[in-house]
């Protein structure tokens, strides 16, 4: 038998490879058979699609830790584990956010599992952690949808661990902004068709009826829709407006709005206004337009890692990436602080041990205290924080064209007020 | 009156569809390439459109054409590098070319220009109006949106029936082998289409980050309604796509109207309407077949 020289260099790349991967795993082995303890923490982020803007803190937060860790080894019951940390990013599809959990789990042999941003990348991912048994702690999505997942019960979990606040809070922090103006007590709902609208239209009205404002819904229209002309005559004579719209179907109905002559004297807006970016998009009658507040630099809490304050994480976020600080910046920081005192309490970082840790963890993060099972009100492995509610205002040469400034701190009085809501003009 | 206006803002609003659907409506009608990419382009004209008004002092009217030229090249270097290539391998290789093509430009603006949401300013302009009687306002920036899609297909309509190079298109577009024959270079005739068609594209893309916010992936949102307007005015006709347009925003508007959960629906059962009883649109195409 003839071999062409060919056949003959690709078995000698071969053997050469072989004898190669052979050395490396030797040394691999011993470096893992060294004394070294190590945590190994996987991250499921939106680096790419359209949740990629909640994954511009998440990368951030993640290089900070990477450079504290490999300072500060994670002190746990008297050993210095290395703390390791993987992301991979879920390209906002939930689908593809459940695959790169089970990878996660599966080949990287991660310890615990954190992941933030909308029940979409959230819940694939604890549901992953359930059926592997593996610890998940999870953030930036109200509790229900990530609690409530088929019929109207809260699921059944053991491995995962949530924290954020609900659609109570919300509902609780706009009845307070619409008191604080004085109105004809009618507001229009402007509510599309996703979970979030579907969610929203369907329990606000229940959750702001002591407030005394009736909502007139008049049906969920359909993301991406081009013209509100319909809505708009049907809410004039509403002095409020209430809505989680997505940023471009709000930018079209706030521009039609002004068009067609219809004002609101505050207007409460979830999802569309989190991000600076979409508010400068909308410009100058972005001024005055109202959000929840999950998280501010003028907090007063602080990091149990780091030790910053939250306007100092928020400081290093802006002059790092030259971009305006945003909300899930301080979730996502907190996650890490989470992590770290569940596998401290826990004394080691076995699976069953860490989630016992976690079922009555209480630790005072950067988003303000993180407690679970001390709220009966909402499931075990629900821990909820404070929420407030801002105002977009314009600033005369500041930074940043807009600034979120906190107008309603009811649910949270430690976070100071900048001022009172201001009607729109 | 709520009629009158449903029915007003609907053809504002059908002049916005109608304006993004030309340029599909073109490289469909001479080349029967379905371009999947048509919304990235979009969206990636809106953010050269505001690149360049930000970075330079021009105004935005000389940024806007810069845009354009700037697109109409690309898109004859796209169908003459990428697009005759696919051609030649059946009618399945251009869509899935521009396909990936789309996947590939919605990635690379995020990474270029991040997933941050962005708006071309206007000014006044985007909120200005003119109240025509108690309750009926027209929008100036979506009349103007309006009157620049009609002046948009009516010029790239005079130019294919009464120019040389226009009739050569048309010819090129009925027997692709006849044309050449007769001394036509058929690549260079699509080249020129696709140019004229992206270079739409970019105006269109441009009046919609005018009209909006966007993102890189925000071109998926829209690609349906062009495709609409382009299937009910009737394949390959550009007046029939101006009509297509117009008919889906008043469907859009008007089912609103009834009842606003159903707005986007009523539009697309007009749409499977036309399918349903007359499969070749409104308008089957006459000038550009």
């Amino acid at each position: 038998m003839k071999l062409s020289p060919s056949v003959i260099s690709g078995v000698a790349t071969l053997t050469l490879a072989a004898t190669l991967a052979g050395c490396s795993g030797g040394i691999g082995g011993e470096e893992s058979s060294g004394d070294e303890a190590t945590l190994k923490i996987g991250f499921v982020s939106t680096t790419t699609g359209s949740l990629a803007p909640f994954g511009q803190a998440n990368s951030f937060v993640v290089d900070q830790m990477k450079a504290y860790f490999a300072d500060n080894p994670l002190e746990v019951d008297g050993t210095d584990y290395q703390v390791e940390i993987v992301v991979k990013d879920a390209q906002s599809d939930s689908t593809r956010a459940a695959e790169v959990a089970t990878e996660l789990i599966n080949s990287d042999g991660v310890d615990v599992l954190i992941s933030s941003g909308t029940p979409d990348i959230v819940d694939p991912v604890s549901e992953q952690c359930e059926a592997n048994s593996i610890p998940c702690i999870t953030t930036v999505a109200p509790w229900q949808p990530f609690a409530i997942r088929d019929g109207d019960k809260p699921a059944d979990l053991s491995y995962s661990y949530h924290f954020f606040w609900g659609l109570e809070d919300v509902a609780a922090v706009y009845s307070d902004i619409w008191t604080q103006v004085s109105t004809n007590k009618k507001a229009g709902g402007l509510f599309p068709n996703d979970p979030d609208g579907q969610a929203w239209s369907a329990n606000f009205p229940g959750l702001t009826e002591s407030s005394g404002v009736t909502i007139d819904n008049p049906g969920l229209y359909t993301n991406g829709t081009k013209d509100f002309s319909a809505q708009i005559s049907q809410f004039k004579g509403s002095d409020i407006l209430l809505g989680v719209p997505i940023p471009p179907d709000f930018t079209t109905f706030w521009k039609q709005a002004k068009q067609q002559g219809y004002s609101p004297k505050v207007a409460t807006i979830g999802k569309a206004l989190l991000f600076p970016s979409s508010v400068e998009a909308l410009g100058d009658i972005a001024d005055g337009l109202a959000t929840e507040v999950w998280w501010t630099p003028t907090a007063p809490y602080e990091s149990s890692l780091t030790g910053q304050s939250a306007q100092e994480l928020a400081d290093s976020f802006e002059s790092e990436t030259g971009e305006q600080w945003t909300q899930p910046l301080g979730f996502a920081h907190a996650l890490f602080e989470v992590t770290a005192a569940a596998v401290q309490k826990a004394g080691s970082t076995d699976a069953d041990d860490i989630v016992a840790a976690l079922s009555d963890l209480d630790v005072s993060t950067v988003v303000g205290d993180v407690a679970w099972g001390a709220d009966p009100d909402v499931p075990p492995y629900v821990a909820k924080t404070p929420v407030t509610g801002g105002q977009w205002r314009a600033t005369d040469g500041g930074d940043h064209p807009f600034d979120l400034v906190v107008v309603s701190n009811q649910l949270a009085p430690e976070v100071p007020l900048a001022g009172k809501v201001e009607p729109l003009s | 009156m709520t009629w009158v206006n449903a029915v007003v803002q609907g053809l504002l609003l059908g002049g916005q569809y109608a304006l993004l659907a030309c340029g599909l409506s073109l490289v469909f009608g001479v080349m029967r390439i379905v371009n999947l990419a048509h919304g990235a382009l979009a969206v990636t004209a809106a953010y050269l459109t505001l690149w360049l008004s930000q970075r330079t002092s021009l105004p935005l009217v000389v940024c806007l054409v810069a845009s354009v030229l700037v697109f109409a090249g690309v898109g004859y270097l796209l169908q003459r590098g990428l697009l005759n290539r696919a051609l030649r391998g059946g009618e399945l290789a251009p869509l899935l070319v521009t396909f990936g093509l789309a996947v590939i430009v919605v990635n690379l603006l995020q990474e270029i220009a991040t997933a941050n949401s962005r708006s071309i300013s206007i000014g006044g302009l985007a909120t200005s109006s003119t109240r025509i009687v108690d309750g009926l306002s027209i929008g100036v920036f979506s009349l103007l949106t309006l009157v620049v899609a009609v002046a948009l297909i009516g010029l790239i309509q005079l130019f294919l029936s009464r120019t040389a190079v226009g009739r050569a298109m048309r010819a090129t577009s009925d027997d692709p082998g006849a044309a050449r024959l007769m001394g036509i270079d058929d690549r260079h005739m699509y080249g020129l289409a696709t140019a004229i068609a992206v270079g739409s594209v970019a105006a269109a893309g441009a009046f919609l980050g005018m009209s909006t916010q966007f993102t890189p992936g925000y071109g998926d949102l829209v690609l349906i309604f062009a495709f609409e307007a382009v299937i009910i005015g009737g394949l390959g006709s550009l007046w029939g796509t101006l009509l297509g347009g117009l008919v889906l925003g008043v469907a859009q508007t008007v089912g609103a109207q009834v009842e606003p959960a159903y707005g986007i629906l009523f539009g697309h059962v007009v749409f499977l309407a036309v399918l349903a009883l007359k499969p070749s649109g409104l308008m089957p195409r006459t000038v550009t077949a």
